[in-house]
């Protein structure tokens, strides 16, 4: 059996025009952050987008956010095509998809007290009666692992961990189907990070929340993530389900990531696989794939034409010429 | 591996660093001793606050002043204290035998000159050259660290340049004079996993062909294991255990290490839960009389609230400041702050 996701992207592209000029200002080009991209998230699981910086994971984010609108391709929360709603409709939508950002120095005003942070959902998007406000604040805050009487707080008297419980409080308030978790643990400390992922984790146990996890560590989506996608300059490489990945990484990038990644333990050497050259400008992706140019088993065709996503075994799909 | 361990070129012993802020003194480093030989890694691995940026200022007397000072100890560069050397003889000492990569090219390059004169402007203060011969060694420079086309990139200026090769440009810095030891303080961390692993790589390279002594910073137990031969653990502002890389890593004694290691998810097997330490560090500026760690520790008892632990050895070279290890083993030397 096999429930309707809560979130399906389709085709999603983002592309942002580059000017030159200041007031009569010409496009001269397009910056293609996300060019095409599907994916979808059962309810109450973990899809982590994984990749490195301009890859389009933050983007990506962002047009389900609705922060953005795609230039072209269609967001479903629920059903709903994201981008076409208004009105009351797109009050609940902004209920039911919250964020938790990276930075919990920036992602709090630090003139509001906790309890309106953590208030501000359901004071902005749904008219909730006062008390009952007082009581879910008191409730949800409890759930994070705060103390209630720390709602009269400002966020500079707590330190970073406990900052990014107030921000998953804030973002959990609502009751929302879907949290887009960007970089959730990577400016905290190493202690402070398992407190947290294993906060997020049984959060989405008790409330059956689904997350889209943005990350660049590889070990992160491991812990947290059902499945994963690979993304390189604004295209997804590979997908699968976390342990299929894990096990069975396909595409040379993937590979290479994953040889890239620090050991836990000095005795695992891992084979090394170090990508000559850096990213090369979205601007302008290399023509057919567009790993080729830093691939170790480029072929001819690779530079020519642009491989599709072909599923290799159940729940994994790969875009490469190799198989 | 081709790199040979040598004599000892850098030794610090009972460091203090303090600052002096209206809250109170607070104890950054707070007894520190350790020990770095020719072509060795060690790593200083530690959360934010344990101080162990701190301790990497403390040795080439780059403190923020007025506030930090350093009350104590001594730091013995191939036999020299360089406490007490003055701030001129100081100026010749740091690039040319000790010198630092900092974490954030974005900030440690000037972004008002070009790259070649930013690495000339520190080859000039040890080398008087001519100009030419100047402009030709910081070509080298880029050369050392496999920056494509160095001729044309000593011309460009930081913004024109990516992450990956600003930060080989500040690694091209520090080592453009030849120091005898590199204090590399987080130097990955505002780098991309693929680009990081280049750059450990060009470090590793560069080690082997200078036999240089690298001391590297990190909150990430997996630089150290990837790059480090030792390993030091910093907890509010001490040394709680020390080791060879392997005796850390497979027997971890001091419950700090311990936790640490097993809180961070691991990318080849999938764990159900993290362990997670509760609580937080204690505050610099009131540490409790006994072990830091104690108000985190789940094996505290009395004793731990009241006493700091000496450090007792847990096997060859490895050292850790735990009453638990106390039947075990003789303590090395006490080694606790003293009031």
């Amino acid at each position: 059996m096999r429930a309707e996701p809560i979130l399906r992207a389709e085709g999603l592209k983002k592309h942002f025009p580059v000017t030159e000029g200041l007031l009569w200002s010409t496009v001269v080009g397009w910056v293609k952050a996300v060019d095409g991209i599907s994916f979808s998230i059962p309810q109450g699981q973990t899809l982590a987008l994984v990749g490195e910086s301009g890859c389009g994971k933050t983007t990506t984010a962002k047009l389900i956010l609705r922060l953005e609108e795609p230039t072209s391709g269609q967001v479903f929360v629920d059903g709903k095509n994201v981008h076409a709603l208004s009105g009351d409709v797109l009050k609940e939508y902004r209920t039911i998809v919250q964020a938790v950002f990276q930075d919990p120095w920036s992602s709090l005003s630090p003139r509001m007290r906790v309890r309106e942070i953590v208030a501000e959902p359901l004071v902005v998007n749904r008219r909730v009666a006062a008390a009952e406000v007082e009581s879910r604040v008191a409730e949800i805050l409890g759930r994070v692992g705060l103390r209630p009487e720390q709602a009269n707080l400002y966020p500079h008297e707590f330190s970073g961990g406990q900052r990014q419980r107030i921000a998953v409080a804030s973002a959990l308030v609502s009751d929302p189907k879907l949290i887009v978790l960007d970089e959730p643990v990577s400016a905290l400390d190493v202690s402070i990070r398992a407190q947290i992922m294993n906060l997020l984790v049984d959060l989405q146990k008790q409330y059956g929340v689904s997350y889209l996890l943005i990350a660049h560590h590889l070990a992160t989506t491991r812990f947290m993530a059902h499945e994963v996608a690979v993304m390189y300059l604004g295209k997804i490489m590979e997908r699968a389900k976390t342990e299929e990945l894990f096990k069975n990484p396909s595409h040379p990038y993937t590979k290479a990531l994953f040889s890239a990644a620090l050991p836990a333990h000095p005795d695992i050497v891992r084979e090394e696989m170090i990508l000559s050259g850096e990213v090369p400008s979205p601007i302008d992706p290399p023509s057919g794939c567009r790993f080729h140019p830093r691939c170790p088993f480029v072929m001819p065709r690779c530079a020519e034409v642009e491989p599709q996503e072909k599923a290799i075994a159940a729940d994994h799909v790969v875009a490469c010429h190799l198989y | 591996m081709p790199r040979q361990i040598g004599d000892v070129v850098l030794r610090v012993e009972d460091l203090h660093t303090y600052c002096f802020t209206r809250w109170g003194v607070v104890r950054a480093v707070d007894g520190v001793s350790f020990s770095l030989r020719q072509g060795e890694a060690l790593g200083i691995v530690g959360e934010s606050g344990c101080g162990k940026t701190m301790t990497a200022l403390s040795l080439l007397r780059l403190v923020p002043r007025p506030a930090a000072r350093i009350v104590r100890g001594r730091i013995l560069l191939e036999g020299d204290n360089l406490l007490e050397k003055t701030e001129r003889e100081m100026r010749a000492i740091r690039g040319r035998r000790i010198s630092m990569i900092l974490q954030d090219p974005q900030t440690s390059l000037n972004p008002v000159f070009t790259v070649g004169n930013q690495l000339i402007e520190a080859i000039k203060i040890h080398h008087k050259d001519g100009r030419r011969s100047l402009v030709r060694r910081a070509i080298d420079g880029l050369k050392q660290v496999r920056v494509a086309a160095p001729e044309r990139r000593v011309q460009d200026y930081p913004h024109q340049m990516s992450g990956g090769m600003k930060q080989r440009v500040v690694g091209a810095i520090a080592i453009s004079c030849e120091p005898r030891v590199i204090i590399a303080d987080e130097p990955t961390t505002s780098l991309d996993v693929t680009i990081q692993a280049q750059y450990l790589r060009l470090l590793r390279e560069i080690q082997e062909a200078t036999n240089l002594a690298v001391i590297f910073i990190t909150h990430d137990f997996g630089i150290v294991a990837k790059m480090c031969d030792r390993v030091m653990v910093m907890y509010a502002g001490r040394v709680v255990e020390s080791g060879d890389v392997r005796d850390i890593f497979n027997r971890p004694s001091h419950p700090y290490t311990q936790a640490l290691l097993s809180s961070v998810p691991t990318m080849d097997e999938r764990v159900e839960r993290l362990y997670s330490i509760a609580g937080q560090p204690p505050a610099l500026w009131d540490l409790p009389a006994g072990c830091r760690f104690a108000a985190r520790c789940p094996h505290a008892d009395e004793r731990c609230r009241r006493d700091y632990p000496p450090s007792f050895t847990a096997g060859e070279g490895h050292t850790a400041d735990c009453w638990r290890l106390e039947d075990a083993c003789e303590p090395s030397q006490f080694s606790g702050p003293r009031a």
